[in-house]
């Protein structure tokens, strides 16, 4: 069967690849892409581990088709950071160790970056509510709820 | 050490390893590709019980596309009647377990694997390989499994002399348990239930492996221990050792279950057939329904009190479901149930029962928490029964320094009294609850925790930093803690010093992450190389100055000239002694191996709040905190990680984690969507209380942390649910539906409603 031709913008750079039509979104990435900051953790949605945006909404990429990406665009966690300088949530995440295997980190950070952009003054419950769809099995979730709750605490002062 | 003089031990600081965590830089296992590789898949059994009468893989063979198949033909034949042990793991079984050879044990058992241009290829052909069985009966429950008529899974295995499910036993016995029970004013006796319960680590089992055509081996991996995944691989598939160079990937979790191998020889033998890289990923259906989860568990604890709580006897009878292959942790059930506590009499036996289950692997202190669920619930209703605090119960009996546990030690200064104290003290627990279908519940656990072989290299870069590799795969944070005692020890910035983990050839033998061992034993070893790097720098600041190596000291960093000498010669510091190196002697830097001893035992105790929704049988933990002697935080943050983690692990087990079989012998739960593990919703933040009292036998005082915080939290949780409801809970899960059930057999609880 022809491969289907997708393109795309990934972390603001226009892209093109092939794809099979049943290839999830995230086999594109990870396989073809070689962006294997993604992880795939279940493959059915429920562990959160491949989470991107897509046009700016929070998605699963092991549930999205590759083909549905074509005139889309999407952010992975190697787009999180600039150059020289990472997220705030990135750097809080480093400096509250609200990470230990690292293995959910990619898709809990992404998720988070979600959050804070559309509720940048999040309860705990709103944070928890939010992150329930990202699994973490090292953590119990308390130093990430932490994190995050006063990365947004930070990024409020700093736009003051 | 001085506490107050401490810059870098105690201090929370960046993981080394950490940028390309939250970037997505890390490599983990799946992550890796090689030039020209290929994928492998595995076919797994449909029948939980079936006799092998034949394998034809022609038409697999035949698929264009297909590069290589493998069955169990393929490697080493280990023979039943004759044991080979590595470590506490017997090939015999490992490699029946990676693919089957007389039978097929339970249902995904591994028979086939094939490696092809891709992955769909790779399914296709096992979908091709034509399997002839004679199906059997199957057992699945310890109750089936022991039964008289019961389907014998191994013919070989022989309990009282006639064929049996029981592959052994394990007893522990101190005083004399009758004439304690004798003594007894009360005597409580229960009986429990615990279901099999995942590790959970969110990434599945991957590696890439390369086999050269002579025989040189190249295996990426995610394990919990490189040497263990060399070690077994040579085993398994007859290439030595010193052809195998094992890469330890980043690992995304592994809580004991990545302690042994499913893939990595597989991928060998077919990489060797094939003459291609073979990369295999897992599916989360396959670490469910195939890699090994914990024991599900009967026990039967009773336990004897004189009326002022002082305990005179306590037995415990534990049944642990092995999988399909013998190799429950029987010894950490019977061994540390009633190892917090001072009973002059202690009966503890433990059955390994092997069913068509899945074969189970180590999870966080293998068996505690079934030996803590049954005895810290006995121990809950005794002192309902003598009307005292359960915390004081316990802190009455508690073992101290001297006592002679039934598992063998006579323990040295430990602190579980002081986590029953911490928690006796702390505002939780003297903070009333307030709310219908509240309830607070309090237990202990303890571990054994572990020494064994360790190995570091520590060296001075040319420009004056540090690099420190250990044989250790980091799960959570141990690079951070290696760094701040290197740190520490050279008297220098935390930032210079970095911290690798070597391949199997690249560092000396290194036991598996696990037991709670990698700070106690990488730290020992990482002391003795520091100082003999230090020895070594101070002898080449002497030879710069022309003074003997023993009037110069190493202090703030720098070698400093002492006594008569102090004023003759300013200070070097490490960058100008490594810019001088090769005048002075060449390289600096050291190693050191060891098989460590003196990690002594861990204690923590737990107490957990919960309210229970008696409508939908929902219970919600609203608050906890977890006590527990951690001899010396080296980094608070992963100490308390450490901690949260494993008290997460415990709700999970107690409140939903199971492994639910169909009547066809069946997981039909192998998928995080049903196999409901704790989600950030459904937690409260977790408290920390860390003791801290230094292991005398260790140079930093640490003691393993990462086991102990998942062995009291099932019982906790249970008795919460007691003094919320009223009703004593035995079989876990108190999943709703369970829940429910206890509610509607209680009528006193429904009028209450």
């Amino acid at each position: 069967m022809a491969k289907i031709h997708v393109s795309t913008t990934i972390n603001g750079e226009p892209t093109e690849f092939l794809c099979d039509a049943a290839d999830s979104m995230l086999d594109a990435l990870r396989d073809t892409l070689g962006l294997t900051g993604s992880k795939e953790g279940c493959g059915t949605g429920d562990c959160g581990a491949c989470s991107i945006t897509l046009d700016g909404r929070l998605v699963c990429s092991c549930l999205m088709l590759a083909a549905e990406a074509d005139g889309h665009e999407i952010e992975t966690i190697e787009g999180m950071a600039a150059p020289d300088k990472l997220h705030p949530l990135q750097q809080k995440f480093l400096e509250s160790a609200a990470l230990q295997c690292g293995i959910c980190t990619p898709g809990m950070l992404v998720a988070a970056k979600s959050l804070l952009e559309r509720n940048p003054n999040p309860t705990e419950t709103e944070v928890r509510f939010w992150l329930a769809g990202n699994l973490c099995r090292c953590t119990g979730y308390d130093k990430i709820v932490r994190a995050v709750m006063e990365t947004a605490a930070d990024m409020r002062e700093a736009a003051r | 050490m001085n506490d107050q003089s401490n810059k870098w031990i105690g201090k929370r600081t960046v993981r080394p390893d950490g940028a390309d965590k939250v970037t997505g830089r890390a490599a983990y296992a799946a992550d890796a590709t090689m030039p020209g590789m290929i994928w492998a898949k595995v076919l797994r059994s449909p029948h939980p019980h079936a006799t092998i009468k034949s394998i034809d893989t022609s038409k697999a063979e035949a698929l264009p596309g297909v590069k290589a198949v493998a069955t169990a033909a393929d490697f080493v034949d280990f023979p039943v009647d004759t044991p080979v042990p590595l470590g506490i793991q017997d090939m015999r079984w490992m490699s029946r377990n990676m693919l089957a050879k007389e039978k097929v044990l339970f249902h995904g058992h591994p028979i086939a694997a094939v490696a092809a241009i891709n992955e769909e290829i790779a399914a296709e052909a096992c979908a091709l390989i034509e399997v002839e069985y004679d199906v059997l009966p199957f057992a699945i429950e310890i109750d089936d499994a022991i039964a008289k008529d019961a389907p014998i899974l191994h013919d070989f295995m022989k309990f009282d002399g006639k064929p049996s499910n029981i592959a052994g036993t394990l007893e522990h016995t101190l005083g004399d348990v009758d004439a304690g029970f004798a003594e007894a004013d009360v005597v409580i006796e229960r009986s429990f239930t615990t279901k099999p319960v995942h590790q959970g680590y969110i990434e599945t089992h991957a590696c890439v492996v390369s086999v050269a055509p002579d025989n040189r081996t190249t295996i990426w991996s995610s394990s919990q221990g490189q040497f263990m995944v060399r070690a077994m691989t040579a085993y398994l598939t007859g290439i030595p050792q010193s052809n195998i160079k094992a890469i330890p990937a980043e690992i995304g979790g592994g809580f004991g279950g990545k302690t042994i191998v499913y893939l990595e020889p597989v991928a060998t033998i077919l990489s060797k057939k094939s003459g291609r890289p073979v990369k295999m990923v897992m599916t989360r259906e396959e670490v469910m329904r195939a890699t090994g989860p914990t024991s599900g568990s009967k026990s039967t604890v009773k336990i004897g009190a004189k009326k002022d709580g002082t305990i005179v006897a306590g037995q415990g009878t534990f049944y642990l479901q092995a999988g399909c292959l013998p190799g429950s942790p029987i010894r950490g059930a019977a061994g540390c149930a009633f190892a917090p506590y001072d009973i002059k009499n202690v009966h503890s036996f433990g059955y390994d029962v092997v069913s068509n289950r899945s074969k189970v692997a180590a999870y966080r202190a293998p068996g505690a928490p079934i030996g803590a669920f049954a005895v810290e619930s006995v121990l809950d209703e005794l002192a309902v029964e003598l009307g005292m605090d359960p915390l004081k119960l316990r802190l009455k009996n508690a073992a101290k320094e001297g006592t002679k546990a039934a598992h063998g030690p006579t323990y040295p200064r430990i602190g579980y009294a002081e986590t029953v104290e911490a928690a006796l003290k702390s505002e939780h627990y003297n903070t009333p609850l307030t709310g219908k279908f509240q309830g607070r519940g309090v237990a202990s656990g303890y571990w054994f925790n572990a020494g064994g072989e360790s190995s570091a290299q520590v060296n001075i870069t040319e420009d004056g930093n540090v690099v420190v590799t250990t044989g250790h795969p980091d799960i959570g944070g141990s690079r951070a803690s290696i760094a701040n005692i290197t740190a520490e020890l050279l008297g220098i910035n935390y930032d210079q010093v970095s911290v690798q983990i070597g391949d199997t050839a690249s560092i000396g033998y290194s036991n598996l992450t696990g037991g709670s061992r990698v700070l106690f034993a990488s730290a020992m070893v990482v002391t003795e190389s520091t100082e003999q790097v230090i020895e070594q720098l101070k002898g080449r600041a002497a030879k710069i100055w022309g003074i003997d190596p023993s009037q110069v000291v190493w202090e703030g960093g720098e070698a400093r000239p002492m006594g008569e000498h102090s004023a003759n010669f300013p200070s070097m510091s490490l960058e100008e002694l490594a810019a001088k190196a090769n005048a002075t002697g060449g390289p600096i830097g050291a190693g050191s191996q060891s098989n460590t001893v003196g990690a002594e035992g861990g204690f923590a105790t737990h107490v957990c709040d919960v309210e229970v929704d008696v409508d939908l049988g929902i219970v919600r933990v609203l608050r906890y905190t977890c006590f527990q002697d951690v001899g010396r935080a080296i980094h608070p943050s992963y100490v308390e990680g450490q901690l949260q983690g494993g008290v997460a692990q415990g709700i999970g087990w107690a409140l939903n984690e199971e492994y639910i079989y169909n009547k066809k012998g069946q997981v039909d739960n192998p998928g995080f969507l049903d196999y409901r593990m704790p989600v950030c919703s459904d937690l409260p933040m977790l408290d920390c209380g860390i003791i801290e009292i230094p292991n005398p036998k260790h140079p930093q005082g640490v003691r393993g942390v990462g086991e102990v915080p998942l062995v009291p939290g099932p019982a906790a949780v249970r008795n919460a649910v007691h003094d919320a409801l009223g009703i004593w809970i035995d079989d876990l899960p108190l999943s709703p539906p369970n829940v429910l059930a206890a509610i509607d057999a209680n009528s006193s609880l429904q009028a209450a409603e």
